[in-house]
């Protein structure tokens, strides 16, 4: 092969040049795809990206948007950064969000300042509790967590269903749908005329927690050595098993937060199209991020600005709206791909074999130890 | 009872044709050391392509085909993610199935529109060449693709176990290091374990629209590209041992739906999770003793 590839650090300002690399390059891979939807690419960007930012009504929606991917966003690099695969985010979401529409009926005696802890508080658990059986498998029996909460995400749905077919199924409208949960649990709007509510906050407070407990906690510290190698964590002192569990179950816990952002501030109850992959989404924008707060909450922020756009392409062009998920997908994809190449360099020899050496940091290669 | 076990049985083959494709599919993958996550986007994909090939075409194994090559493509995609650039195997995998299913999606609006009703084909019919034999005839009411199927599981032992070529698939998944010293070309069994699971994902999408349902829609994967995941650590990533988790999780599928017919005062969701549940069951107790591939998950480079 006439490529070579070597080992190349690159310089800073590459770290900052590659996703906004990237977002070009998935435009122009996706413009294929708004030609053949007969519209033209530059006016579908336009209203993917800029369209979206300029009135105060869609610009505040780009926040509601991205108030549960920050939650996922952040669920995924809590657990990831351990080295522990959560493929689970969506299933521990809709636990949330189950836990939030239950109390949400039974705390209506209360005044908010208690009622809305107590919301938090049980999404949080339940979210952790539908995380748990995994982490044990995974910490117990070395059983591969990747499996189990893929297969649990299934069985999440067909809970759901059964719970809004079932014993929640609204009486009034007799739409699958559970009752609406009293006023004193909605979470309060934080501006006027808009959708956006105190999940925001809350979801922004969670990431700055993440910062500082990754950063600058031997937890966090412990986690990261986890996630690096398991062998050589454990080598090192760290109780790997204790590690693993306590990401596993934070990840759960805050998935589970972004369930009761999503039903005490948006839908106000429990319906079966709560999350529209929410917690898929979150692995994109922590990869996004490269398993970084500030990285998630950009990510998170671009995503939900790109969901956001989506529709308003829709509207104005006729594209359909998927083409916002293909859009997130091959910025996933194409960001990968460019993350690797940054310590890289392609050179172009006239014989010999392609070769490369050492690893790339971040995201990219992680040891798995099995 | 006779019967009901006769019917059972035929079901559960059924049920069970997609899984063995996907399976086996899988199975070529990770015996390379490569987790292809993206099993479920690639038969959604292969689902989504061969409906619309069939549908234009009017042959439906032009569709067939079709679909196998799309999941050779998508295979491709995923190697030069994972073995090329050796990415993040968890993340390229989910993000193929992201792009895929938001691709045939989107495909599907663009060439169908927002129809009320969806767009429909005559699909593939049963064939009964032992329809003669008395009691067992009815298991033998089966699809063309069904047979085949099964008779690839014997294919795929002989060709991971009696070939050069399987040789090299598990050598590069247990230690390409080794391999690559004894002059085997790592990235290209790699390419090709790929390409052929791929295929085979795409061949799995295929029979349930052109077989199964002779439609397409949105729902129709519903996750059995993720118990193909879990039938490979259930099967202990051996082809036959796999064949009889297929048919194992087929025959609780199978049962789900007969029982719900006897009016038994439980929940239909119950069943539906109970193949779920079932495996996460099978693979606590099993599961122990997984002999996940050495180098499962491990990018290799070349030094």
């Amino acid at each position: 092969m006439p490529i070579r590839i070597e080992r190349a650090p690159a310089p800073v300002w590459m770290r900052l040049a590659i996703p906004l690399a990237a977002v070009v390059v998935t435009f122009v891979l996706t413009a294929v795809l708004v030609v053949w939807a007969k519209a033209s690419p530059l006016e579908a960007y336009y209203y993917f990206l800029i369209a979206p930012l300029s009135t105060r009504v869609s610009a505040i929606e780009v926040l509601v948007k991205s108030t549960p991917l920050l939650l996922t966003g952040a669920a995924v690099t809590f657990a990831f950064s351990a080295g522990y695969w959560n493929i689970g985010v969506e299933g521990q979401l809709y636990a949330g969000a189950i836990a939030a529409a239950g109390l949400g009926m039974v705390l209506g005696g209360l005044p908010p300042i208690l009622a809305l802890p107590l919301m938090l508080l049980g999404g949080f658990l339940a979210g952790m509790l539908w995380a748990l059986v995994p982490a044990l498998l995974r910490v117990k029996l070395a059983i591969d967590e990747v499996v189990t909460t893929l297969l649990l995400n299934s069985v999440m749905l067909f809970l759901v269903s059964f719970i809004l077919n079932g014993p929640w199924r609204d009486p009034i409208s007799g739409w699958p749908q559970s009752p609406q949960i009293e006023p004193s649990t909605v979470l309060p709007k934080l501006l006027p005329r808009s959708r956006l509510h105190l999940g925001f906050i809350v979801a922004m407070a969670v990431i700055a927690l993440l910062w500082y407990l990754l950063s600058r906690t031997t937890l966090g510290l412990r986690m990261r050595a986890t996630g690096m190698g398991r062998e050589a964590a454990r080598f090192a002192g760290v109780d790997v098993d204790r590690t693993v569990l306590v990401a596993a179950l934070a990840s759960g816990g805050i998935a589970g937060l972004a369930g009761v952002g999503e039903v005490a501030g948006i839908h106000f109850h429990l319906i079966d199209a709560i999350s529209p992959g929410f917690g898929y989404t979150g692995i994109i924008v922590a990869t996004l991020g490269a398993l970084h707060p500030l990285g998630v909450a950009m990510a998170a922020l671009f995503i939900g600005l790109i969901g956001t756009g989506a529709q308003t392409v829709s509207r104005a062009l006729g594209v359909p709206a998927f083409l916002g998920d293909v859009v997130q997908a091959t910025l996933l994809l194409v960001t990968l791909g460019m993350f690797l190449l940054l310590n890289y360099r392609i050179r172009v020899v006239r014989a010999g074999r392609g070769s490369s050496a050492g690893r790339a940091p971040g995201i990219g290669v992680r040891d798995d130890a099995r | 009872m006779e019967v009901f076990l006769i019917g059972l049985v035929a079901a559960a083959l059924r049920v069970a044709t997609p899984l063995i494709l996907g399976t086996l599919g899988e199975l070529f993958s990770e015996r390379a050391g490569i987790l292809n996550l993206g099993i479920e986007g690639t038969m959604f994909f292969g689902a989504f392509v061969g409906f619309v090939v069939a549908e234009a075409s009017g042959s439906l194994w032009l569709g067939v085909l079709a679909a196998i090559v799309a999941g050779i493509a998508s295979g491709l995609l995923m190697s030069l993610l994972a073995v090329r650039l050796g990415a993040n195997q968890h993340v390229s995998g989910l993000g193929i199935t992201l792009l895929l299913t938001g691709l045939s999606l989107f495909a599907f609006r663009l060439i169908y529109g927002e129809r009320q009703v969806l767009p429909a084909i005559q699909p593939f019919g049963k064939i009964s060449p032992f329809g003669e034999l008395p009691i067992l005839g009815p298991i033998f009411e089966q699809y063309l693709m069904t047979y085949l199927a099964v008779l690839l599981v014997p294919v795929a032992w002989w060709v991971l176990y009696r070939t050069n070529f399987g040789l090299q698939v598990r050598a590069v998944g247990e230690n390409p290091e080794a391999a690559d010293a004894a002059g085997v070309n790592v990235f290209l069994v790699r390419y090709l374990s790929l390409a052929i699971a791929g295929g085979l994902m795409g061949a799995a999408g295929s029979f349930l629209s052109l077989a199964q349902l002779g439609a397409f829609s949105f729902g129709i994967i519903a996750g059995r590209g993720w118990v193909c995941i879990a039938l490979i650590v259930f099967g202990n990533w051996d082809p036959v041992k796999v064949l009889w988790g297929a048919l194992l999780f087929g025959g609780v599928f199978a049962l789900q739906l007969r029982l719900q017919t006897t009016g038994l005062d439980l929940p239909y969701e119950f069943f539906l999770a109970l193949p779920y549940l079932t495996t996460i069951a099978g693979l606590a107790l099993a599961g122990r003793n997984a002999a996940y591939p050495a180098a499962l998950l491990k990018p290799y480079r070349r030094e």
